[in-house]
């Protein structure tokens, strides 16, 4: 599930309050180590140490993880920095399997006396929890990999960049949104580095250096004398990428009744058009509910297609592993073995990608060394696969894991998160243009708002930022007080088009959590804008006091 | 050896350490630190268990009115020299924020009580114990259980350049277990709390979980719609933690469930049914919390709703000098009062009705009149005539607390609970409620 919005974009909390709430997404840069990279020497001593530890101990398995994270964040609020900072978490998490059981112990002791006594406290853990019984561990081979390395492919790393330029960023949007009438504006920027050394029994010492990067703003405008107000968030999303996304390019700007943004983000640009947009939210005419065919744009389908085909495909819901949190899934084992279980239309085509550059879940190898790849997950409408790790791959008949494992920081354990899951754009030459042309009653949908499904991914009720009635092929303006409320199965058999490749963008999440204790994983899913007939939508106004 | 529990002249002794290095104007420093673990099983048997240890030091530098914060987990002198120093960079780069309050010279907190020894002390040995006591109910009941049990001891220490020091230990379980049967077609759970661990039973939280489930075995679906409903606190809690931000500043800048048409805040004025009463207390014996504030003000009893009528707002530092009042905090723990009803009482008195166990994935539609979306989950009952007839399919609702507490027929005894999401607990108590919207059905069990 993808976590409630940071406190800032709700428009609550001061700048003391707000580092507190980010710093729950990553441990708490130093810019200048950033910049280093880590000792790969050093730390195959110290890996060599704890699986050497661990498996004296009694493991059959062991994989240690030595992780420095980066983030940088910058937040701003009107003509204000409310704090820039800086924040740096170093340390070791080990794995093992001693008795056919998983035992986790983490440390930032980062020397061979850490390693030796961390590695202990794992396989002591395992041992405890063996005695609880179950059926044992099964993991899948794994080859090892020897001494390799990855990056992602950055143009410019976004540490490195002056923090002047990034206040002037966003002190200069801020102020466009002021001059632009809106009341308030926040607007951050949240950088992310991950070095991470992964090494295992299985013979792999892998070395990679990630970047992330998420610029976004808020607006609010006020309409005092109806006790109103509406806002409007910014259009970017986070990606997997330097800092070359805040450099505008006019070839990655997708035109149309407001401008939307593929691999380059034009800030001042969707902030003058925010402004204007969250007044004229305040004036739109609130939804007659009833059933609508809605256009959805990809900067809104990204979160549909996170919350009703992500999730419901993670092997781990499947089994019942997410039973006691997040849930369960209706895509059970036997449909997925029937073979010709419709999950939507013959135009949906998902795709499961660790490897999509620019996106946010793209790395080389997964956190349990594993190298990256694409699958098919819904093909012609047909449920074909799941999302899986190596202790899961046997169950689906796989020889070897999907690269699906994935830990938020070293102190925290890895397990199975979503790869990036996307719709693959439609094969005939179609435009958003013509697809509104064939629309007689319809809402038109861009950005992602308030969300919502139940445990097992069936029943949901999406938001978004900005809603246009489509009357006769022909948009006829804004409305207000939208969501729609649909059965995932039903929903993605209503697909009746995808635009093509022309239109195809990324958007994701920061923030999708997942796990207990809960932890944060970033996740991307592409789309084109597409077309789904007849969905129900309610009127969410309501009045208090 | 890293520790990662320092007590109070420990902690103390770092900071002065680390103050030591600093050049900047005012600087603040504070340490965070957490001891503890964790185990998380499934299919009736342990998935992955964890035993964690770290401490995190922040320093935020200033200079006139620049602002910089730095973080680190390492502390060999050169490290903590260097986050100083790091800080102090990232001030000098910060242009000067107009809101910045200068740091507070020496405060006067009182001692918490929020640390436990029984729950410190607990073992990866002793969790796989409490954790074989919840299996033992299912493996016997023909279920499979998920669950989850997590303790930690945490302690965080701040000290200016003014003077200011303060400290705090305290400790914390949590427990949920969710049972399920082998279709899938039937589910209950159970979530505790409790700063003390000798409270923790797990076994019979479990068969709690258990019960929900075989009960609600063959669950029909009924129309949505407005319905009266009684909502146990584990439902209650989830929905309200949605509501408990009681702050002054949104509220006067038009932005927040409690502005007021026209300009200016709803203080005074009755938001909530007069049953209603919200406050919080760091001494509650059932729910202890911290003595100081973020801000470095000391936590008090302070009433937030007072039979229904907004009796404070927080106010931050900033905002109160700008607004010539004191500041306030915001809640430091959430504590609603209650009545004598209990859940039987309440579906005694039912008519037409539905008992809601547990909800799920709530998220603000409108945060101008609180609206919220979400479901029910893990046992939803049809009352008639007084009495449960039969379990019914889980659904959808779209409904603002706000509205929600204007609509109180009854309060039963507030109990500790956690919300379902963010697991920080609460003093809430069951409530009946009239006219709770459900908008449409779910087929998830």
């Amino acid at each position: 599930m993808k976590r409630r919005g940071f406190i800032y974009l709700s428009g609550i909390g001061a700048g003391a309050l707000m580092l507190p709430c980010l710093s729950v997404l990553g441990k708490p840069v130093n810019p200048l180590l950033a910049l280093e990279g880590m000792d790969v020497k050093l730390n195959k001593q110290l890996a060599d140490v704890a699986l050497n530890s661990a498996r004296s101990k009694g493991a059959s398995y062991a994989d240690v993880r030595i992780g420095r994270y980066f983030n940088q964040f910058i937040i701003t609020r009107e003509n204000k920095v409310l704090n820039v900072a800086n924040t740096e978490s170093f340390g070791v998490g080990i794995r093992v399997i001693a008795n056919g059981c998983w035992g986790f112990a983490a440390t930032n002791d980062v020397t061979k006396e850490g390693m030796v006594k961390t590695a202990g406290k794992a396989v002591a853990v395992a041992k405890a929890n063996a005695k609880i019984g179950g059926a044992p561990v099964e993991l899948a081979l794994q080859k090892g990999y020897g001494e390799v390395s990855w990056k992602t492919p950055i143009e410019k790393n976004a540490f490195e960049v002056p923090i002047k330029e990034k206040v002037d960023l966003l002190l200069g949007a801020n102020a466009i949104a002021m001059q632009g009438g809106a009341n308030f504006v926040n607007s951050l920027l949240f950088m992310v580095n991950e070095q991470k050394y992964f090494a295992s029994t299985d013979g792999s010492y892998i070395d990679q250096d990630v970047h992330r990067i998420y610029p976004s703003f808020n607006i609010t405008k006020i309409d005092p004398d109806a006790g109103a107000f509406e806002t409007r968030r910014s259009l970017s999303s986070p990606v997997g990428m330097g800092y070359e996304y805040l450099t505008p390019l006019d070839s990655e700007k997708v035109t149309g009744i407001t401008t939307r943004y593929k691999k380059r983000y034009d800030m001042l640009e969707d902030i003058k058009a925010a402004s204007q947009q969250a007044a004229q939210k305040l004036a739109a005419k609130s939804v007659e509910p009833g059933k609508y065919d809605m256009v959805l744009d990809p900067s809104h389908l990204w979160l549909t297609i996170h919350e009703s085909v992500g999730h419901p495909t993670e092997l781990d819901r499947v089994l019942g592993y997410e039973a006691n949190f997040a849930g369960t899934s209706f895509l059970t084992l036997d449909k997925w073995k029937s073979g010709n279980f419709n999950f939507g239309s013959p135009q949906v085509n998902i795709v499961a990608d660790k490897t999509q550059v620019g996106s946010l879940g793209a790395v080389g190898y997964d956190d349990e060394g594993v190298k990256c790849k694409k699958w098919d997950l819904i093909k012609d409408g047909v449920l074909v696969n799941y999302q899986a790790i190596r202790d899961q791959a046997h169950i689906i008949g796989l020889k070897e894991s999907q690269g699906c494992c994935y830990a938020q920081s070293w102190q925290d354990v890895q397990f199975q998160r979503m790869p990036n899951v996307s719709l693959q754009p439609g094969k005939t030459p179609l435009s958003v243009d013509n697809m509104i042309k064939n629309v007689e009653k319809g809402i038109y949908i861009i950005g992602d708002g308030s969300f919502s499904i139940d445990q097992q991914r069936y029943n949901f009720q999406f938001g978004g930022q900005l809603f246009y009635e489509i009357k006769d092929g022909k948009i006829a303006g804004m409305l207000n007080d939208v969501a729609y409320q649909a059965n995932t199965r039903e929903f993605w058999n209503s697909c009746a088009q995808v635009c093509d490749e022309q239109d195809y963008r990324l958007g994701g999440a920061f923030n999708d959590g997942k796990g207990q204790p809960s932890q944060s994983s970033a996740v991307s899913h592409g789309a084109s804008t597409s077309l789904f007939k007849g969905v129900n939508v309610i009127n969410t106004k309501r009045k208090i006091g | 050896m890293i520790m990662s529990l320092l007590n109070t002249e420990e902690a103390q002794a770092l900071l002065k350490k680390v103050l030591g290095f600093s050049k900047a104007d005012e600087c603040e420093v504070s340490l965070n630190g957490r001891e503890g673990g964790n185990i998380r099983y499934a299919l009736n048997a342990v998935s992955t268990a964890g035993d964690i240890n770290t401490m995190d030091l922040a320093v935020t530098s200033v200079y006139g009115k620049k602002a910089g914060t730095a973080t680190i987990n390492e502390f060999d002198d050169a490290s903590l020299e260097s986050v100083v120093g790091r800080s102090e960079e990232l001030a000098q780069l910060a242009p000067s924020n107009p809101e910045y309050m200068p740091m507070l010279g020496p405060q006067t907190f009182a001692e918490s009580i929020t640390f436990n020894a029984d729950t410190a002390a607990m073992t990866p040995d002793s969790r796989a114990t409490m954790v074989a006591k919840s299996l033992e109910v299912t493996r016997q009941a023909n279920l499979t259980a998920a669950g989850f049990i997590e303790n930690a001891t945490n302690f965080s220490a701040v000290m200016n350049s003014k003077g200011l020091f303060a400290y705090d230990k305290g400790t914390g379980v949590t427990f949920s277990v969710t049972t399920r049967n082998e279709e899938g077609s039937a589910s209950g759970y159970a979530a505790r709390g409790f700063t003390n661990v000798k409270k923790l039973d797990t076994y019979s939280a479990t068969k709690i979980a258990a019960g929900k489930a075989v009960s609600s075995l063959g669950a029909k679906a009924i129309e949505p719609g407005k319905y009266t409903v009684i909502l146990e606190p584990v439902a209650a809690t989830y929905m309200l933690e949605n509501m408990f931000r009681f702050d002054a500043r949104s509220a006067e800048e038009g932005r927040s469930f409690l502005s007021k048409k026209g300009g200016g805040t709803r203080l005074g004025e009755q938001l909530l049914d007069p049953k209603v009463t919200i406050y919080s207390d760091p001494f509650n014996p059932e729910l202890p919390a911290s003595t100081w504030s973020g801000e470095g003000l000391p936590h008090e009893k302070t009433v937030w709703i007072d039979k229904g009528v907004v009796k404070n707002l927080s106010y931050s530092r900033y905002w109160a000098q700008k607004k010539g009042v004191n500041p306030m905090p915001g809640p430091s723990n959430i504590i609603m009062e209650g009545g004598d009803a209990t859940i039987e009482d309440m579906i005694k008195s039912t008519e037409r009705g539905i008992l809601v166990s547990r909800l799920w994935y709530i998220r603000m539609v409108d945060p101008q009149t609180l609206l919220l979306t979400g479901l029910t989950r893990d046992g939803l009952f049809y009352i008639e005539g007084g009495k449960i007839k039969f379990p019914v399919k889980n659904f959808r609702f779209n409904e603002s607390p706000v509205i929600m507490l204007n609509n109180v027929d009854a309060l039963g005894k507030p109990e500790r609970s956690i919300s379902v999401e963010s697991y920080r607990s609460y003093l809430i108590p069951p409530m009946k409620l009239r006219d709770f919207t459900f908008s449409s059905l779910s087929d998830a069990v």
